[in-house]
């Protein structure tokens, strides 16, 4: 329960991080990667406050023996950089310069009820689940 | 250059950051928006089905939250029928594969000196800057 109460504070402190920074806002976004337009530096700050913080909180916790709620870290073992990881990053960079949404903005952009982002996030569930249905028919 | 949204972007930035850092501080995990929804898809009651769905709620009640005390979410749609649903599908497919996206990669996967996650970072990063030069320069 204590676990579900806290994902859900982050997450609103997450979906509202998302809204004030206006990622949520695809225009932004395609103004960053559009490098030979008008350039917008915004996501750049975004990204940049986001690592800050994140490279000096995350040394700190997992100097800790456990997280607060949970009997133990559960973080990524994977170390290797392979095929998945490049094709995964090469397919999700063209998803994302095509529409300028990436998952976060997108489900936190279905609060503005509108259609073209369900329709987003409804193909960007499907694309999930078909990688997850075919990935093991390629990389065993 | 378009005017950034610099007070927004680095108070949302640093909203971001630290609804990351609390996640691992209290739950112990990664903050990687696209692996969160991927425990839910599929539906894994043994993986944290709780926190995940809380978490994408609390995405979403954020985003709520900022249209009900500071004003109408800032969303201007890139993309349309056809190609917004090919947006959709390749980010999925795309950060299932590559094991994560903005947030777990970018935001979370750097702060750990994680080279996967740096690597997939640079990579997605790049392939959509020439994905939107190929869209709206060189075929418009």
């Amino acid at each position: 329960m204590k676990t579900t109460i806290a994902a859900l504070l982050c997450g609103i402190l997450f979906g509202l991080g998302l809204s004030i920074s206006e990622m949520i806002n695809p225009a932004r976004v395609i103004g960053f990667l559009d490098v030979a337009g008008e350039w917008d530096l915004t996501l750049l700050l975004v990204m940049g406050s986001a690592l800050i913080v994140t490279v000096i909180g995350f040394p700190l916790i997992t100097r800790r023996a456990k997280p607060v709620l949970e009997e133990r870290f559960t973080l990524p073992t994977k170390t290797k950089i392979d095929s998945p990881l490049l094709s995964g990053a090469i397919l999700f960079g063209i998803g994302w310069g095509f529409a300028g949404l990436c998952p976060g903005p997108a489900l936190a952009g279905l609060a503005s009820l509108s259609p073209s982002i369900f329709l987003f996030v409804a193909a960007m569930v499907a694309g999930q689940f078909i990688a997850i249905k075919v990935e093991p028919l390629i990389w065993k | 250059m378009i005017e950034p949204n610099v007070a927004g972007g680095l108070i949302g930035g640093s909203m971001i950051g630290l609804a990351s850092v609390l996640m691992l501080l209290m739950l112990g995990r990664i903050t990687g928006i696209s692996g969160i929804l991927t425990g839910i898809i599929t539906w894994n009651r043994n993986d944290g089905l709780p926190w995940r769905a809380a978490f994408i709620g609390g995405l979403v009640l954020g985003a709520v939250l900022y249209r009900l005390f500071v004003g109408p979410l800032p969303i201007e749609m890139q993309a349309e029928g056809p190609m917004l649903v090919a947006a959709g599908l390749l980010v999925g497919i795309g950060t299932r594969l590559g094991s994560g996206c903005t947030s777990g990669h970018g935001v979370c996967g750097i702060a750990r000196r994680s080279p996967r996650s740096l690597t997939a970072t640079i990579t997605f990063m790049a392939v959509a800057v020439i994905t939107v030069f190929v869209t709206r320069h060189l075929l418009s």
